[in-house]
């Protein structure tokens, strides 16, 4: 064999690597809650501290439920995404407002626009916890019968719903 | 109607570059000097487009144009208009639409200078530069594009992390994108060279100084880059071994010894196999530190957002070309191998030394930032690499490069005759030797084996790279003056002399100390007395801070006052520490907020660094003397 | 031939040389859990990490001495920690530690890192919360959920 074949043969091991590699992307970690109930849960309302709003609101049909907080980018730099998505009425979203505080929240929400239906305050992050956030945003389908069916973390695009949420959005349909 | 203009344009662009690529190379194959012909004119139509596009996404930023994403993502209307600028290529998609303008301009260049060059080999140089530009602009048409457009326009943006607001962060992208896609030319040059099969000594002519130009902005865009993490990331380190900075160190590592390879290829027809295998690596190993950095395969705190589909595409693209490159490589390399010889002791041999010793280098980088992934992907574990390591491995090849610099200097080519040398080097040698052993006891009052052979080791190289300089100098009447290339080497030797000395003294006589310290209070460091008189509120135009002013004192004369900071931006929320820095040329005296631990009590880090701008100043002195090199007469004289 | 050896055994020595500094920085991460159960280097550096326990964070008025629990949502870890914190360490967020178990047992940290980017948390810290949100909230055997320490 050619000693100069050396460079090129180091090259190929070095892409099979590579591919491996990006195999165990972590955004990809299959979440554990997905095939199982979603957690139930019941907080104060962003809007209303008084009221309670939660898990009971969806219960019976296919819904979003997305994790946002007014310190994390990803939020703001999918909070366009998520207006449009809302103006589209395909599935309502349900946001759960998480570590956050109220007035920077309402604020938030009075510039950028509301695309949900309504925000549970989750304030100490509990609620976060049960959901498996580690982070924010993070985007769950919910089906009829209250178990998750898909979840994203990191900021939804068109290109991620297209792709990842509308087919197993037309399969729960078509199901029903 | 501007972002569709620039996303028109883009796709103009990707079409010229699609004629560059194929119709030179196929003219070149056939001999047809009408396709041949096409080469210059269609790079120029392509930089023409690219142009305009990154017109229109700088226009769009200026304008604040929020119904783009990528402008909504990276900008805010209360963002100063020169970050509005460098928001540009701020992140992902914008900073490929800046390599892809530097890529068309570097080749815009190269057919301006290239006129006397073989028509045939010209027009295969431009249309290999073609073919990556045309990879790049699909890459970032298809998975990247900065012109979308948001159906439901946000009434302000997300704005630009507050990290990159800062001009040092607006500036060094550029240059270091200058630095890798340059390696292109070469790269490209390597290319063609094996398409014709001829590679000779002139060859090595054209391409040197076109390295040298890549090589030299890769050093000011690393020196940059080490600059803004040092006061920016807050905490006065200026070198983290993070795996983003090891993507364009090891480049940087290979172009140093390609330029010392094609030394040995110009003059004596040598290591032709060997110089073409580095032009494949140092640009192979740019492309791969932008997969690395975009892929999100490994940690970084440098890293832009990730996304796997970017990866697999990159991965793809930097496949296509390498394997290419190494197949003709495996090929063509063979016929290249030339007889003619050299003695043991010649500038040949330390040249050879040279390249092996920077090929260890960076090899061991190399290791080092992969290791982690390898471990990985065979289920050892989850490792770190720390900076310890790479320190200490550093040292095998750097040490025994730094003593071989001085004596290759001076080495004759073919062979060295005996006693010569030593008799020439024995002065700058004892000096060395002497400043090596008293300098650190005498000015820093403590001194130890490595502290002395770094100073050494710097001090040799700075005055053995002076003595030809200093000695053509001397002789100046009727003397024949010192050809610029032989000057641009001195002067870039002394920078690697300064740098070295810097990196010695800071790394061993730095004091950093983190203590607690209150309005009033002060904290003693390495002779200086710093005394926090006030904290105070500030406002800049999209953050708020808490400002503490600092008085420093040497025995009790005022050195300086400094404002450390400690800001909130207002639209990201996120605190950033801003340093306050008393910077001189033989110390800097720093000094970082931490966190508020009482009423008027903060954590504070406080640091003397002494000779740290030697670092910097000498990484600048080596692209000064890239510079002088690359203005060598002999570089514009015909083929 | 000599110069061959010479090389050779140069190399030799490097690479042994090499290979013992990598030892000392070539740092493992351990998720919290085997932590706790007692199954982590004891005579070397490793890395932790995981969510900082809300309410955990406790500092000595005016010291630079601070401590918190670290969570990988099944065990949770006590660290130690003298000095300047990182911008983005925050209650409830990601974070980094590096360093080894005291005398007491808490991990003796020399080094906190927290992300640059909101956007951005250490994979290995990423994977190994993933692994036990399932034992929370999915109700998998009785049992596998809990923190067994030895």
């Amino acid at each position: 064999m050619s000693k100069f074949l050396v460079p090129l043969l180091a090259f190929l091991l070095l892409v099979g690597l590579f591919v491996i590699g990006l195999t165990k992307d972590p955004s990809r970690i299959p979440s554990p809650l997905v095939g199982n109930p979603a957690p139930e849960y019941a907080l104060p309302s962003l809007r209303d501290p008084d009221a309670l709003v939660g898990s009971a609101d969806f219960a019976g049909q296919i819904a979003l439920v997305n994790i946002w907080a007014t310190w994390c980018p990803g939020c703001r730099q999918e909070h366009g995404f998520l207006m449009e998505l809302a103006a589209e009425k395909i599935v309502p979203i349900y946001g759960l407002n998480w570590r956050d505080n109220r007035p920077d929240a309402l604020q938030w929400l009075q510039a950028l626009g509301n695309p949900y239906v309504n925000s549970a305050f989750d304030v100490d992050g509990r609620v976060g916890i049960d959901w498996g956030a580690y982070g924010a945003p993070e985007t769950f389908l919910v089906d009829s019968n209250g178990m998750v069916v898909h979840k994203h973390i990191a900021p939804l695009t068109r290109e991620i719903w297209e792709q990842e949420f509308m087919p197993l959005i037309a399969e729960l349909e078509a199901v029903q | 109607m501007i972002p569709e203009l620039g996303h028109f344009a883009l796709i103009v662009a990707l079409a010229l570059a699609l004629c560059q690529g194929i119709l030179p190379l196929v003219g070149a194959h056939r001999n047809d000097a009408t396709l041949m012909s096409v080469a210059r004119t269609a790079a120029q139509g392509q930089f023409v487009f690219v142009v305009i596009s990154f017109a229109c996404l700088t226009w769009s930023f200026l304008q604040s144009d929020f119904s783009v994403a990528y402008v909504a993502n990276h900008s805010q209307l209360a963002l100063p208009t020169p970050y509005k600028i460098s928001a540009v290529w701020g992140a992902h998609e914008g900073s490929l639409l800046l390599w892809i303008l530097i890529m068309s301009a570097w080749t815009v260049a190269v057919g301006r200078f290239s006129r006397n060059l073989p028509a045939e080999f010209a027009a295969r140089v431009i249309g290999v530069l073609g073919l990556l530009s045309v990879g790049f602009l699909l890459f970032t048409l298809l998975t990247s594009n900065p012109f979308l457009r948001l159906e439901i326009i946000p009434p302000d943006g997300a704005d630009l992390n507050p990290l990159l607001q800062d001009p040092g962060l607006a500036i060094h992208p550029p240059l270091l994108y200058v630095g890798y896609v340059g390696f292109s030319v070469a790269f490209s040059f390597a290319i063609a060279a094996m398409l014709t099969g001829n590679l000779d000594q002139k060859w090595a002519k054209w391409t040197r100084p076109w390295t040298t130009l890549a090589w030299l902005f890769l050093t000011i865009g690393i020196a940059l880059g080490s600059w803004w993490a040092y006061y920016e990331l807050g905490w006065g380190g200026w070198w983290f071994w993070d795996p983003v900075e090891n993507a364009s160190f090891m480049p940087w590592l290979m172009g140093t010894a390609l330029i010392h390879s094609l030394a040995v290829t110009e003059k004596r027809g040598l290591f032709k196999s060997w110089t073409l295998l580095l032009a494949i690596s140092a640009f192979s190993l740019s492309l791969l530190g932008t997969f690395l950095v975009r892929s999100g395969i490994l940690v970084s705190v440098h890293a832009f957002a990730t996304d796997p589909t970017r990866g697999y595409f990159i991965l793809a693209f930097l496949g296509i070309v390498i394997i290419g490159a190494l197949v003709l490589y495996a090929i063509r390399a063979p016929e290249l191998d030339s007889s003619a010889g050299f003695k043991p002791v010649s500038r040949e041999t330390f040249l050879l030394l040279n390249n092996i010793l920077l090929v260890v280098a960076a090899a061991i980088v190399f290791y080092g930032t992969l290791m982690p992934l390898l471990y990985d992907v065979a289920g050892i574990g989850k490792i770190s690499i720390g900076p310890p390591w790479f320190e200490f491995a550093m040292l095998l090849p750097m040490l025994p490069l730094a003593f071989l610099i001085g004596v290759g200097m001076h080495a004759a080519w073919r062979s060295q005759p005996q006693g010569v040398l030593a008799r020439r080097l024995r002065v700058p040698a004892l000096i060395a030797v002497v400043v090596g052993v008293a300098l650190p006891g005498l000015v820093y009052g403590r001194s130890g084996i490595l502290v002395s052979v770094g100073v050494v080791a710097a001090v040799w190289i700075m005055l053995s790279s002076m003595l030809e300089p200093w000695r053509s100098w001397r002789r100046e009447r009727g003397a024949a003056a010192m050809p610029r290339s032989m000057l641009g080497m001195s002067i870039a030797h002394f920078g690697v002399g300064l740098f070295a000395l810097g990196v010695t003294i800071v790394s061993a006589f730095n004091v950093e100390t983190d203590q607690s310290m209150r309005t009033g209070g002060t904290v003693d460091v390495a002779g200086y007395s710093f005394e926090l008189r006030e904290l105070r509120n500030a406002e800049g135009p999209n953050f708020q801070a808490i400002e503490g002013r600092v008085e420093i004192r040497r025995d009790s004369e005022l050195v300086g006052e400094v404002l450390p900071q400690k800001r909130q931006y207002l639209v990201q929320k996120n605190w950033m520490t801003e340093a306050g820095i008393n910077a001189g040329w033989n110390r800097d005296l720093f000094i970082a907020l931490g966190d508020q631990l009482g009423n008027d009590t903060w954590s504070v880090r406080v640091q003397y660094k002494p000779l740290i701008r030697f670092i910097w100043l000498g990484a600048f002195i080596m692209a000064l003397g890239g510079a002088i090199a690359i203005s060598d007469r002999r570089y514009r004289s015909g083929a | 031939m000599l110069a061959v050896g010479l090389a050779a055994a140069g190399i030799a020595l490097a690479t042994v040389f090499t290979l013992t500094a990598m030892k000392d920085s070539m740092m493992f991460f351990i998720p919290v859990s085997d932590v706790v159960a007692g199954e982590y280097p004891a005579d070397r550096n490793f890395r932790v990490g995981g969510l900082v326990v809300d309410g955990s964070v406790n500092r000595e008025p005016g010291s630079l001495e601070m401590s918190f629990r670290v969570t990988d949502l099944r065990c949770e870890l006590p660290v130690r920690y003298t000095g300047v914190l990182p911008d983005l360490f925050r209650e409830g967020q990601g974070v980094v530690a590096h360093g080894r178990i005291g005398s007491e047992g808490d991990f003796e940290a020399d080094t906190i890192l927290a992300k640059h980017d909101e956007n951005y948390m250490a994979p290995e810290v990423a994977e190994s919360l993933a692994e036990h949100v399932s034992e929370q909230t999915a109700g998998l055997a009785e049992g596998s959920g809990e923190c067994t320490s030895p």
